[in-house]
């Protein structure tokens, strides 16, 4: 059975639907991407599974980890989850700690809550935890104000603090997105040693296909509030069955490829109040027809592995290469 | 941090110079007090008498001149109309006035904070509505109308409280009620959306993801970083203890601070008001400066900015 399982998850902001039934397995120890452009939902799942959005939020389905539900669970038990069994860490780490707060404080906090340490014990703890995570001089820095470090050290920090509880399962929500490229690359490996070391399993959370392939074993693509594809990552990679997903790799820029333009997906996300008939991605889909345009396509298994929700699916990379090499 | 504390200092100092030198011109081009206190009948030799016996013939630079050395030496002069020190009578006002003027403070504060961040913890409630709309009619209401009301409810109708006077602890608790009521609506409606900014921040999140229970959350990373603004509002509450109550002291015949001034300036009693003036732009002066170093004990960022000043 899979740790955690998240079936039908859907959430609507004031009668606006913005999640239309995600089913997701998360096994121990796996490292699970979640992929899409902003407002898809990704964060949204994470959030609403772990009671995290605001009050307004209309959230039904079901969040269960290791058999027991989180959605319309009392306050107090979902608390006991948080941080102890699934921990999380957010977009912009500057503000995601507290200003008035010296560091070790808010990962005591943790320690407190979740392991019992006080004093000392958890002041040694703390420091060991900084020292992991690769904040230099962790022994004195550990007294010092957030604003006292960089973005790429404070996410730092914020995994130091997820990992101060010991958790089965972290989610990191765009964990690079507000940093440089050469700290991205920094924290990613961060990540995955963490996660090696320690053996609990992950979701990254990215609009990024380069982090997400070199860190998870497997991906699901988002679109509009619903998974449209996933698949283990190499699958993926190499043949991206859902044109959305070929969309997004088509939009990579290639080191290698010269200076020829890159190929952007056409048009925009739509608004959630005004979500298409059909297929929410079919006014953008070259493969789009008729059909796709009043049908609604289900996530289906795929014979050869993976699941996607599409009418008229890609053929492996390489072929639809071909094709348009031929084309041009 | 040093060099910080010294600008703050050098500024507040130069603040009640300049409030100092202003009184003391205005006051001077704005009515002749040998006239006001002599009356219109006055002989014009008791007039001139008069403006002799207190330097008004002077020119005005050479006026100003003999005022700031004066004060140089502590001595603010004497009443014009009792010969009394001036610096004597207002001194002997202030506990009239803060014996008003503090519990209302602490009504404010002890009312007005805790409605604010209850009514942002439970937003869009009934409560949160209702905390809104008793503190817009709290702040719209003039004091002078609210005293009024005040009076005729309580003291006429009901006959519970004494409409004016100080002779026993009863006859406070109108004054204070109409000094308090604006500051609670307004301390209410600065508290929600104070609190209701912080709660929408990242590290709120962070807070609740790592499993503290709402009210830790609540207590000890929200509260903790909505107090930094709140505490600029106190300052200036504070700042007008001593002469917030002019308005209300009038209405209930209050003998404080707000009375001498009224009747002072009615008087054109010179030495009187620059006194008054001076006391209550230090203590304003004064209460900004425990702001500012407030702000350091509450906010760290601001502290590393001042250390690197």
């Amino acid at each position: 059975m899979s740790f955690v399982s998240i079936r039908d998850l859907r959430v609507a902001f004031d009668g606006v639907q913005v999640l239309h039934g995600i089913d997701l397995d998360i096994g121990k120890g796996e490292t699970v991407g979640l992929v899409g452009e902003s407002g898809c939902g990704k964060s949204v799942t994470w959030l609403a599974a772990l009671g995290l959005l605001p009050g307004k939020a209309q959230i039904s389905g079901s969040v269960t980890i290791e058999g027991q539900e989180l959605i319309g669970a009392r306050p107090a038990e979902v608390e006991a989850v948080r941080g102890a069994r699934i921990a999380m860490i957010f977009q912009d780490p500057s503000s995601s700690l507290n200003p008035v707060h010296r560091v070790g404080r808010q990962i005591g906090e943790s320690l407190r809550l979740h392991r019992g340490l006080r004093g000392a014990a958890a002041r040694n703890e703390a420091v060991r935890l900084l020292d992991m995570v690769g904040i230099p001089s962790a022994a004195t820095r550990i007294d010092l104000y957030p604003h006292e470090f960089s973005g790429g050290q404070c996410q730092r920090i914020m995994i130091a603090m997820a990992l101060a509880g010991q958790p089965d399962l972290l989610i990191a929500d765009e964990p690079t997105t507000a940093l440089d490229a050469t700290i991205q690359a920094q924290i990613l490996d961060l990540l995955s040693s963490i996660r090696r070391e320690t053996g609990m399993a992950m979701v990254l959370i990215s609009h990024d296909l380069g982090a997400v392939s070199a860190v998870c074993d497997r991906a699901a693509v988002m679109y509009a509030g619903r998974i449209v594809e996933a698949n283990d990552i190499a699958r993926l990679f190499t043949g991206p069955k859902h044109p959305y997903t070929r969309g997004l790799f088509d939009a990579i820029p290639e080191m290698d490829a010269g200076r020829a333009r890159l190929r952007p997906i056409e048009g925009t996300v739509p608004d959630p109040k005004h979500l298409p008939p059909g297929c929410a991605f079919a006014p953008r889909c070259p493969r789009a027809s008729g059909f796709c345009q009043s049908h609604l396509p289900e996530l289906k298994p795929q014979v050869r592995g993976g699941f996607v929700a599409c009418f008229h699916p890609e053929a492996t990379r390489a072929a639809a290469r071909e094709r348009q090499a031929a084309v041009a | 941090m040093f060099p910080f504390i010294l600008a703050k200092i050098a500024r507040a100092a130069l603040t009640i110079v300049l409030v100092m030198t202003f009184a003391f011109v205005v006051l001077r081009m704005s009515g002749d007090p040998a006239q006001v206190l002599l009356g219109p009948d006055a002989p014009q030799d008791a007039v001139d008498a008069f403006r002799e016996r207190w330097g008004l013939n002077d020119p005005i630079w050479q006026q100003y001149l003999a005022y700031l050395e004066q004060i140089l030496t502590f001595d603010f002069g004497v009443s014009m109309r009792d010969q009394s020190p001036a610096l004597d009578l207002v001194l002997e006002r202030i506990p009239a006035t803060l014996a008003i003027t503090i519990p209302a403070l602490i009504l404010k504060i002890g009312i007005g904070i805790p409605a604010g961040v209850y009514a942002a913890l439970h937003r869009e409630s009934v409560a949160d509505r209702g905390v809104i709309m008793l503190s817009i009619f709290g702040f719209t209401i003039p004091s002078f109308v609210l005293g009024l009301v005040l009076v005729l409810i309580f003291a006429v109708t009901l006959g519970w409280l004494p409409s004016g006077g100080q002779d026993t602890w009863q006859h406070a608790i109108l004054p204070i009620a109409t000094l308090s009521i604006g500051g609670i609506g307004i301390l209410a409606r600065f508290s929600r959306s104070a609190m209701i900014e912080v709660l929408g921040q990242p590290y709120i999140r962070t807070a609740m993801a790592k499993g503290l229970p709402w009210r830790d959350v609540v207590w000890k990373h929200a509260l903790p970083n909505a107090v930094i603004p709140i505490i600029t509002l106190i300052g200036f509450m504070v700042g007008a203890l001593i002469a917030g109550a002019v308005v209300v002291e009038s209405i209930f015949s209050w003998p404080g601070v707000g009375r001498l001034i009224v009747v002072s300036v009615a008087n054109r009693d010179l030495a009187v008001v620059q006194c008054l003036l001076l006391v209550i732009a230090a203590s304003m002066v004064v209460a900004n400066l425990c702001v500012d170093f407030a702000y350091g004990l509450l906010d760290p960022r601001l502290r590393q900015k001042r250390a690197a000043h």
